[in-house]
């Protein structure tokens, strides 16, 4: 008895993996002291303003610099022609296209970068932009992504015109991208061909903005003397803007050094690499001061990183009891003016074929066209990896388009197509293997949940009344961790990350990890796992990340790839630590190796507990010259971690909705997320992320959106039109769990902080379709805003009394 | 994001505010609590050289009741309405109101005389004061007038205030006791202005309508006073039949603009709709 309540006493202290410890980064934050980077105020610096074009396609006739110049603290304007002699008017992006960095002769999107004005604050710098002259000469503009192949279309990228490829295959018009597909186009056609039950849907998934709070910018530095830039940067990926710096500017890759700080959310908003940033770069490599550059709110929404903008056909093929014989999903991408969206160099549409979902679907194909229109550039962004909620969106609503076809329940249509327990780990038939999932158990608890059977009661009641309830389901499957470097890399560097740990003399310990945290707690989920790794106390584990001179190379954080890889690789560096330390206790204690076992924080000898050495003594003893024969000092490992496959975290959730249809407004009156992220580090933390990726569906899904009028301008760019929903309008949320670890995690955790995003947004669709699909509704298009519901209403004729 | 340079004049008294505004004439902006003005400039909308600061001028702070009228000062927040219990017990009307305009970060400095004044058919004061037959008080170096709010709002951005008045005042004939009241505001969420509202007072004798009166917000170049629709109630019972004509006359008068609310024809009808709902509401609370 007493030594087991010694055991949890000791396991307490550690407050590792599975507590709900408070987040050691809070302190800190909530008391003011984080240092985002307009925060950074180096002496001498100077402010960037920028200039943006009021078109949407234009060609730049000339630049007048004159009254710009005669600003007061007017100190430089840099346009196109300024950067040519550093060969940096141009950039690579991370999609394998170039970008402008400033317009050079002519713009392709509104508010397009077109000079940089620096100045001495950021008043003279704004008085300044203002007196730039442009004289611009209009040109057609394309907006509709579905008239870019038109063969009378505005050629956008001139540049590029009379390349048959950037990057991703053949070209097949000025305006053409790439075309991707995978899986089997004939076995599935005619699997199509021959079913009993075909269903089809045109699906858009619109072009929205993760809106983190912090918007984009920079801090650049360069030492004339020293030849060293440092650039203190809103970078979700530090290291990876180190290289791109490096191949840039033709700077050694030793004298740049990329420091992230503080991130005010980046919702991979903060991945790409931004006209902004290299300018400041370019700037301070010529003046020799620093440089800051700071993004309005406006510039934020309207030009970086956007995300979605996928047009897609949904198509099932099925027999009459509903079981899926086949699968048959195209897109049509809006990537914007320039390629410039994130994307591994294999995976130009991202992991999209991820779109067979929970579900065992023999026969499947899937195609993206992706094409530019005179839109900002970008993609990829919003709290998904790489286009998994676009995948995610389409088969979550094309099952219940075939379960209305068959009138078949929606949670039934799930079940006799959900993949089989006992089938993982499971390849899809585009190609990917789930690792691990059971998806029938998470659905039942969430259907008992809800009293699933008395909703649907009061549902027919309702409507029986002529009232409008809904009731939504999802059953995702996410895919995360990106990761395995045989299939990801971006700029040709594998998608691996790291962690390097020092244990100091005293037992505590210092990690660093190639990751680079933006509010998901990383500070405090790596101490944790770090601590039951090596049965030190989480409280003294410092994490520190985003410090290119400090932390190891990796990819930075994004597409919930930090606890999947980064993670994985603190547990084996400390597994390395735990190695070295089993040797020197073996010693210590004049027993092999072999006659240790571990014990929360200490090695026992077998049978003989009260023998024993603790991590910190051994912590110790590995500083001292005491140790087994040709052994170093000290207690110190780092790991590259190339993950084995993706993790695939899933989830089961139920939304139920009223809609008034006099107003059209969407009451959200219950939403019951269960999420399955195997193996639960931190239970706070992970229910603070659901919490967060469910409030941001919640936006998409009922107002978020960028919308364009025919010429390519801006219809609601600043947030009083784009929809931040406050604590007013956020639902409250259920949340539930089950566990079922990754069997090839080395602790068997997935990501997580992206299921309710992915997973939440169709869950909300699903409950407004639903509340409409006895009159015969199959699909609405998002947002659901008020205006757009009613309009349903209307088109039905249920919008009077 | 960035407004252009300024000179900022922090006035102690109406005479000295008045004074400034003759110096600086055209060039001269009023800022009461800047929540329309600031970001106007921030957008350079606006570009004053010279802002005089109303906040520190005493006389135009504080609501009080004088015999039948409610009288408030134009620098009054919107909080200091919601928090005052004169007009909760006199004029709860105008706390619904004020609670529906924007955010509390917004309602700490924004004032009823700069919400007003401005002249935006988006912001919800004028509707309120047209329901309230209100009159503001508009002062010059010649001297001071009383205008009634159903005179005041000529269109877009235009009221009759003249470049050398300072609105001082507001007055309301304070409601008889057992009026009904609503504010209905539809709006897409907290911070947002109207997609469409109206503000109604209502008077029964039983099962009659005696008085009424209905105003609606953001569905024109400004306030509008739905009077055929006021007309077409006196003297009726507030059954369906009136509710619905009600609403159709109010819907009448709108001309909207189209914009990321909804088009045309959606606020129209949510004019109708947030019509009939006030009325609706106004009728629970008002005597019979
Ligand atoms: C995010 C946001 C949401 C909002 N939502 C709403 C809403 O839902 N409903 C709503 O009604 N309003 C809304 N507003 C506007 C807000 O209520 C403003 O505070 C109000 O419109 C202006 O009052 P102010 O005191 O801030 O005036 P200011 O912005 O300082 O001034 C506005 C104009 O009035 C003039 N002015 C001010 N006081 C006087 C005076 N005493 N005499 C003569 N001229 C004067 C100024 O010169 C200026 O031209 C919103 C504002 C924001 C920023």
């Amino acid at each position: 008895m007493a030594a087991s309540t010694d055991m949890l006493e000791r396991e307490a202290t550690l407050q590792g993996l599975g507590t709900s410890r408070l987040r050691k980064e809070d302190a800190r934050f909530i008391r003011g002291k984080g240092t985002y980077i307009d925060d950074i105020k180096l002496p001498g610096m100077l402010f960037g303003a920028m200039v943006r074009s009021p078109y949407a396609h234009a060609r730049i006739k000339s630049i007048n610099k004159d009254k710009a110049l005669a600003v007061p603290g007017v100190v430089a304007v840099l346009v196109a022609d300024d950067l040519k002699p550093v060969k940096l008017d141009w950039m690579p992006t991370l999609g394998s296209d170039v970008q402008a960095v400033l317009a050079d002769e002519k713009v392709c999107f509104q508010l397009q970068e077109v000079a940089m004005v620096i100045a001495t604050d950021r008043y003279a710098a704004s008085d300044g932009a203002d007196m730039v002259e442009v004289d611009y000469e209009e040109l057609p503009v394309l907006v509709d992504p579905h008239k870019a192949m038109d063969a009378d279309a505005p050629i956008i990228r001139e540049d590029i015109a009379d390349k048959d490829e950037v990057g991703h295959g053949k070209r097949t018009h000025p305006n053409h991208i790439f075309t991707w597909e995978a899986g089997d186009k004939d076995a599935t056609d005619s699997v199509f061909a021959n079913a009993e039950v075909t269903v089809k849907e045109e699906i858009l998934n619109p072009r929205v903005h993760p809106c983190p709070m912090e918007t984009c910018g920079c801090v650049a530095s360069f030492d004339k003397v020293t030849g060293q830039l440092t650039v203190y940067i809103t970078s979700q990926a530090p290291h990876l803007v180190r290289t791109v710096v490096a191949m840039l500017s033709g700077i050694p890759e030793s004298k740049i050094r990329i420091i992230g700080g503080d991130i005010g959310g980046g919702f991979g908003n903060k991945v790409p690499i931004y006209p902004g940033y290299v300018v400041a770069i370019v700037a301070s490599i010529v003046t020799g001061v620093p440089i800051k550059w700071i993004e309005s709110r406006i510039d934020n929404i309207s030009t970086t990183g956007f995300a979605r903008d996928y047009h897609g056909i949904g198509e099932l093929a099925a027999d009459k009891d509903g079981r899926i014989k086949a699968l048959r999903f195209t897109a049509l991408a809006d990537h914007g003016a320039f390629n410039s969206h994130v994307s591994a160099t294999k995976l130009p549409a991202g992991l999209f074929s991820i779109c067979t979902g929970s579900y065992d679907i023999p026969t499947a194909y899937c195609r993206v066209d992706a094409v530019y229109t005179n839109k900002a550039p970008g993609g990829v962004a919003y709290r998904c990896s790489l286009r998994v909620t676009e995948a995610v969106y389409l088969i979550e609503r094309m099952m219940d388009v075939l379960a209305q076809k068959l009138s078949i329940d929606k949670a039934e249509i799930r079940r006799r197509n959900f993949v089989n327990a006992d089938k993982f780990p499971y390849s899809t038939s585009l190609g990917w293997t789930l690792d691990s999932g059971d998806y029938h158990t998470a659905l039942e608890k969430v259907l008992q949940a809800v009293d699933y059977e008395g909703l649907r009661k009061e549902q027919a009641e309702k409507r029986a009344k002529g009232e409008l309830m809904g009731i939504g389901l999802c059953t995702f499957t996410e895919i995360v961790g990106a990761g395995p470097t045989k299939v990801c890399d971006i700029l040709g560097i594998g998608l691996f990350d790291s962690c390097d740990i020092r244990v100091n003399p005293t037992g505590s310990a210092i990690a660093r990890l190639g990751t680079m945290s933006q509010g998901q707690g990383h500070a405090t989920t790596y101490a944790q796992i770090i601590a039951t790794e090596l049965g030190l106390s989480s409280e003294e584990i410092q994490i520190e990340e985003g410090d290119t001179d400090k932390a190891p190379y990796g990819a930075g954080t994004w597409g919930s790839r930090s606890t999947p890889v980064a993670g994985a690789a603190a547990a084996m560096a400390a597994r390395k630590i735990r190695a070295k330390a089993q040797a020197i206790a073996a010693h210590l204690l004049e027993v092999g190796e072999g006659d240790l076992e571990w014990e929360i924080d200490r090695f026992n000898v077998k049978g003989n507990p009260a023998q024993s050495k603790t991590m910190k003594e051994i912590a110790l003893a590995a500083h001292t010259g005491d140790l087994p024969d040709g052994m170093e000092q000290g207690l110190d490992a780092t790991e590259y971690y190339d993950p084995p496959n993706m993790t695939f975290p899933f989830g089961a959730y139920v939304c139920v909705v009223d809609i008034d249809r006099f107003t059209g407004e969407t009451k959200v009156r219950r939403f019951y997320a269960l999420d399955d992220c195997g193996t639960r580090i931190n239970p706070m933390i992970i229910e603070g992320q659901i919490h967060g990726g469910l409030t941001e569906a919640f936006a998409v899904a009922f107002g978020q959106a960028i919308p364009f009028d025919e010429n390519g301008n801006h219809l609601g760019n600043s947030l009083m039109d784009y929809f931040l929903p406050t604590a007013v309008e956020t639902p409250h949320w259920e949340t539930d769990h089950t566990v079922t670890p990754s069997p090839h995690h080395p602790i068997g955790a997935k990501g997580v902080a992206e299921s309710p995003h992915v997973g939440g947004i169709p869950c909300f669709s699903n409950a407004v379709v639903d509340a409409f699909a006895h009159l015969g509704v199959t699909h609405m298009d998002m947002p659901h805003t008020a205006f757009r519901v009613w309009q349903q209403c209307k088109a039905l004729g249920i919008n009077t009394r | 994001m960035i407004p252009r340079e300024f000179d900022y004049h922090a006035p102690q008294s109406i005479p000295d505010a008045l004074g400034l505004l003759a110096q600086f004439g055209d060039e001269a902006k009023l800022l009461a609590g800047g929540h329309s003005l600031l970001p106007m400039m921030k957008l350079r909308l606006a570009e004053p050289g010279h802002l005089i600061d109303l906040g520190r001028i005493r006389e135009l702070q504080g609501i009080r009741e004088d015999g039948d009228t409610l009288r408030i000062g134009a620098m009054t927040t919107e909080n200091q309405l919601i928090w005052s219990q004169l007009l909760q017990d006199k004029c709860p009307l105008l706390v619904e109101g004020a609670r529906l305009i924007s955010d509390p970060q917004v309602r700490y400095k924004g004032t009823i005389g700069g919400d007003i004044s401005h002249g935006d058919p988006a912001n919800d004061h004028p509707a309120l004061m047209l329901a309230l037959g209100a009159s503001y008080v508009l002062q010059s170096a010649s001297g001071e007038r009383v205008v009634s709010a159903d005179d005041f709002f000529v269109g877009m951005y235009d009221t009759l205030l003249q470049p050398d008045e300072i609105m001082t005042e507001i007055r309301i004939p304070a409601p008889a006791q057992g009026t009904g009241y609503c504010y209905a505001k539809l709006k897409r969420k907290v911070g947002d202005f109207a997609t469409a509202a109206a503000a109604v007072t209502l008077r029964m004798q039983g099962e009659t309508v005696q008085e009424v009166a209905i105003a609606l917000t953001n569905v024109g170049a400004c306030a509008l006073r739905a009077r055929e629709a006021e007309d077409a109630l006196r003297g009726k019972t507030l059954d369906d039949a009136a509710l619905a004509e009600a609403a159709r006359l109010a819907m009448s008068i709108c001309d909207p603009v189209e914009d990321q609310r909804g088009d045309v024809e959606y606020k129209t009808a949510m004019a109708g709709e947030m019509t009939r709902r006030a009325l609706s509401t106004a009728n629970s609370r008002a005597t019979h």
